[in-house]
């Protein structure tokens, strides 16, 4: 079962390419919606209460290396991996709605990035995961590359995706050294093992952890990307064909938080305590960079992007927390900005055809003739400005408990971000859909093809809104295993939570 | 008077005689028949007879000629993938111009002498084996740089590589004397004894002796600094010769690099390893930034080798068995990786008019998708990036160099690599993202590795099956090991383990 759901994009992509081209996209489009049946059937499958794996596979892949090919799902990846097959089919099928040049290789690169970032949620073998880790850089790079726009007076798509590339893979380089560093250590002589649960078993000294520690957090926070190490997302963020920038946003950054909660507090307990207010100074900086470039920027996708810097610094602060309820909210943080931004990205793209640009200041009263593309873009937009009723509230929220429990200056400071996210984001939807039409802004209302893609996208938004406790009934278990493993003595969370809304309880 | 013949294992031998043998049959061959023929024929057959011998003799380690040799399964292994690697340089050969200008019977003939040159390198277990060897493969090749003898660059690319391979080899010659000198003996293990016994671990005079075969042989595997010839002599010499030499010389010069500097100065390594290590971590650097500015294709995957010969050098600084294994994985690697970017370089330069630039590849993934993808798999492993047999290797040398406590040279391959995207990236950047170019016609095309009377254009060399078939072969290898590592860990494990 897990295993199908990791290589049935990837064959659906090579099947693909025996097909006439213009059936390419709908294939891919089919991979992904099978993808998606079957993370949905997992998830049918899944037993609630249980901290552990529940559905795994483990085989023998180089036992003279001791990496072992073993994927897992728990309450950890569970979600993220449904996000992911969600946003995939999303951006798979809005790009299958719109000619492509060469689809073959396109889609075949957009399923061969689904297995990769399928396979780095599920990896249970410390090597295996930087292994898709790395993978997802391959096809992005001739996604954005190749089928990129180049930027007039600014550098081409190749030259900005390879900017991307050497700043990504600085980070994954390092953390694939920290890996094989992590088990040998570990292994003191004997058989190496690159098991993630078992070498959470026995953590590695401070010195070594120390280390280590920055090794993974280099390329987990410049995947994020995080504050100071984000240069080359704004160069990426405007080269990228629109539907991969989606799934890129949507899901890829998230993969980085992911690695937090999976890799770093069970392995590195010692070192994350130790630099735990490092970490949250980088993601404070982080919402306070990205919510103020957010505002001051008028290129819709740069917009897109800081946001999405923003938000990431909540999720990071949630994680750094070290609390079950500040981890709690971001992973229920990591599912709705994955399932907002996007939607976000794929309106971008069909205001970008109405408008004929992708600039704020060339838009406006697009929503005149087109209430069903405003009903859907201000949904989007209520969601992404954590409006209250919104799963993005509750996840905030959490955040933001937590955060205050442990750190509450940090968490004075993040609650600022909150404030920002409505600004940039009514400012956002504001300027595109209402105010006066400039001349050559067309008004018109989304295809039925768009409207396809959007309309479910939007319908987990509001599905979330309404019950999200769907995700945290099936995380905290998960989640409050990760964050014990680094603080053992911290109170159970129904101990301490002082105004508890009872969502993860399941009270409501 | 009773004369006892000595006994000779004639088994363990046949690889040796075998190529020996086809030498002079392929030389022959070009004086009965007509040339372009027979040659090519005859040299595979006789590569696919010595790889069978060899195979037979798989772990079954002997020493054989009273310990100048030794046949075991690192000396097997290193064979192999030289003999893989003339195979491949044979197919790319067909219809290359320098071949019919030097006459192909002597062509095809050098290049078995340079195999069998390697074959006795990999099992050398003594210092007048290992000179001869090291000259046996050495001479062919300096012939056979200077092959296309209307191209001035290939005449120059093979007086360099005379004089700086001679140089090398007389830096070499000079630190066997030391060495002999210090431990009174020409075979490996009585080196180490002798050293040993007479007290002089640590002695300077034996250490100037290592220090100048280290040198010697840094010359014959392109480490920095001694690489300066590397980027010229790749770049002149005819491309199959280039693409021969950069695998299979380097994998027979490392071979003997490893069992000369552990079975016979193991008792030294203390004093080496920091040495090798630094100048590893030099090549890696020199390299990786060497290539970033080329537009050669050749230049740039000789400034590539470099690099990956530092990293290939990490395996041995760690002197223990998972290093060696590291080392031979990496090379067998390197094999596919490497050959399938040059036979693509062949095919576009016969193909294009623009030799081996970085414009030939132009839009190659619309133009030759079977030539673009072998060249994008290539360039991917060879950067160590995931599913490709470059990623393992790596993996594989990092977890030697960690267990061996140089975490800080497993660091500089990680920080060399990601300077190697760059240029590894603008090649397949230049393949899928930039629309080919088409040169006017009738124009000279005076780029670099063009001269005037530059060789004539084959429009379809891209369709040709000997060109398509080694460039798709190597690819799927490095695909295919990069997924199912297994075998050729096994392989790398049985032959690092023949040393220890």
């Amino acid at each position: 079962m897990i295993n199908s759901l990791l290589w049935t994009p990837l064959i659906f992509g090579l099947a693909g390419l025996a097909l006439p081209k213009r059936l390419a996209g709908w294939w891919a489009a089919l991979g992904a919606a099978a993808t998606l049946a079957l993370a949905i059937a997992l998830l049918a499958g899944f037993d609630s209460g249980a901290p552990g794996l529940q559905d795994s596979y483990d085989a023998s892949w180089i036992p003279g290396l001791g990496v072992r090919y073993s994927l897992g799902i728990d309450g950890l990846n569970v979600f993220l991996v449904l996000l992911t097959a969600v946003v995939w089919l999303g951006g798979t099928a809005f790009a299958a709605f719109r000619e492509q040049e060469r689809p073959h290789l396109f889609f075949l690169m957009l399923l061969l990035g689904e297995t990769a970032t399928l396979g780095a949620f599920l990896a249970q073998d410390l090597l295996l995961f930087v292994l898709f880790f790395d993978l997802m850089l391959v096809p992005f790079y001739f996604l954005f590359g190749a089928w990129g726009s180049d930027r007039e007076g600014g550098p081409t798509a190749s030259a900005a995706t390879l900017k991307m590339i050497v700043y990504t893979l600085i980070g994954s380089l390092l953390m694939l050294v920290g890996a094989i560093a992590t088990a040998i250590i570990a292994a003191d002589g004997g058989q190496v093992s690159f098991s993630i649960a078992e070498l959470a078993r026995q953590p590695l000294g401070e010195g070594s952890q120390r280390w280590i520690f920055w090794f993974f957090a280099a390329a987990f926070l410049v995947k994020m990307p995080a504050f100071l190490l984000h240069g080359w997302m704004p160069d990426a963020y405007r080269a990228a064909p629109l539907p991969v920038l989606a799934v890129f946003s949507g899901v890829l950054a998230k993969v980085g938080a992911y690695g937090f909660l999976r890799v770093v507090l069970p392995l590195f307990p010692d070192a994350t305590i130790e630099f735990q207010e490092v970490v949250l100074v980088i993601a404070l900086a982080s919402i306070l960079y990205g919510s103020v470039m957010a505002f001051t920027q008028t290129n819709l996708r740069l917009i897109g992007g800081y946001s999405s810097v923003a938000q990431l610094g909540f999720i990071t602060a949630g994680i750094f927390a070290l609390r079950a309820d500040g981890a709690d909210g971001a992973v229920l943080q990591m599912v709705n900005h994955g399932l907002v931004v996007a939607p976000l990205f794929i309106i971008v793209a069909i205001l970008a055809e109405r408008s004929g640009s992708e600039d704020l200041r060339e838009m406006g009263g697009m929503a005149m003739r087109a209430p069903v593309l405003a009903a859907l873009f201000l949904i989007v937009t209520l969601a992404t400005l954590a409006m209250p009723g919104s799963a993005n509230f509750v996840g905030e929220f959490y955040i933001l408990n937590g955060l205050f429990q442990e750190k509450i200056v940090f968490a004075f400071v993040a609650i600022s971000g909150v404030a920002m996210s409505a600004y940039y984001a009514l400012r956002l939807y504001q300027r595109t859909m209402h105010n006066r039409r400039p001349e050559g802004v067309a008004s018109r209302e989304i295809g039925l093809g768009d409207g396809l893609v959007l309309v479910p996208l939007v319908l987990c938004i509001i599905g979330l809104a309404l019950y999200p406790q769907l995700v945290l009934k099936r995380t905290d278990a998960a989640v409050s295993e990760a964050v014990a493993s680094v603080q053992p003595e911290a109170p159970a969370k129904a101990d301490g939570i002082t105004f508890s809304t009872g969502y993860a309880r399941g009270e409501r | 008077m009773t004369f006892t013949a000595p006994e000779i294992d004639y088994a363990a031998l046949s690889p040796v005689i075998a190529l020996t043998v086809a030498v002079c049959v392929v030389l022959m061959s070009a004086v009965i028949r007509p040339p372009r023929r027979g040659a090519p024929g005859l040299t595979l057959i006789a590569l696919a007879t010595t790889a069978g011998l060899l195979i037979w003799n798989w772990n079954e380690p002997v020493t054989l000629v009273s310990g100048a040799l030794r046949l075991d399964d690192l000396a097997i292994a290193i064979s192999l993938i030289a003999i893989a690697a003339a195979a491949f340089a044979v197919l790319l050969s067909i219809r290359e111009p320098a071949a019919d200008q030097a006459g192909s019977g002597e062509y095809h003939a050098l290049l078995l002498g340079s195999v069998l040159g390697m074959v006795l390198l990999a099992q050398a277990q003594n210092l007048v084996s290992f000179f001869v060897a090291i000259e046996t493969l050495s001479i062919p090749l300096y012939i056979l740089c200077a092959t296309n003898m209307v191209r001035e660059q290939s005449l120059e690319s093979g007086l360099k590589y005379l004089i700086v391979g001679s140089l090398g080899s007389a830096t070499l010659l000079y630190g066997m004397a030391f060495l002999y000198g210090g431990s009174g003996s020409t075979d490996f293990g009585r080196i180490a004894a002798g050293i040993d016994q007479a007290g002089l671990i640590g002695d300077p005079l034996v250490l100037i002796g290592i220090a100048l075969v280290a040198v010697g042989l840094a010359f014959k595997t392109s480490i920095a600094p001694f690489h300066q010839w590397t980027p010229d002599v790749y770049e002149g010499a005819p491309t199959p010769i280039t693409s021969f030499m950069a695998v299979a010389t380097k994998a027979a010069a490392f071979a003997v690099f490893v069992r000369f500097f552990i079975v016979a100065l193991g008792g030294e390594a203390g004093d080496w390893q920091p040495a090798l290590a630094v100048l590893a971590a030099v090549s890696i650097v020199v390299g990786n930034v060497g290539a970033l500015g080329q537009d050669s294709l050749k230049r740039l995957l000789g400034y590539s080798g470099i690099a990956q010969a530092g990293y290939i050098l990490g395996g041995l600084v760690v002197t223990s068995e998972a290093g060696v294994s590291a080392l031979v994985f990496y090379l067998a690697g390197y094999l596919f990786m490497n050959l399938a970017a040059f036979s693509v370089v062949v095919a576009r330069e016969r193909e294009t008019p623009f030799g081996d630039d970085i414009r030939a590849v132009r839009g190659l993934g619309e133009e030759r998708p079977l030539l673009a993808w072998p060249m994008t798999i290539s360039m991917l492993a060879l950067a160590g990036l995931p599913a490709t047999v470059g990623f393992i290797g790596k993996l594989y040398l990092i977890e030697a160099l960690v267990e061996g406590d140089y975490t800080w040279l497993a660091v500089f391959i990680a920080v060399g690599t990601m300077i190697s995207l760059a240029y590894y990236l603008r090649v397949v950047a230049a393949i899928w993202m930039r629309p080919g170019e088409k040169a006017a016609p009738g124009a000279a095309p005076a780029i670099a590795g063009a001269a005037p009377e530059a060789d004539p254009i084959d429009p379809d060399a891209g369709r040709r099956l000997y060109l398509v078939g080694p460039a798709l072969l190597a690819a799927a290898g490095a695909v295919f090991f990069g997924i199912v590592p297994q075998p050729l860990v096994e392989f790398a494990q049985h032959a690092g383990a023949s040393l220890f």
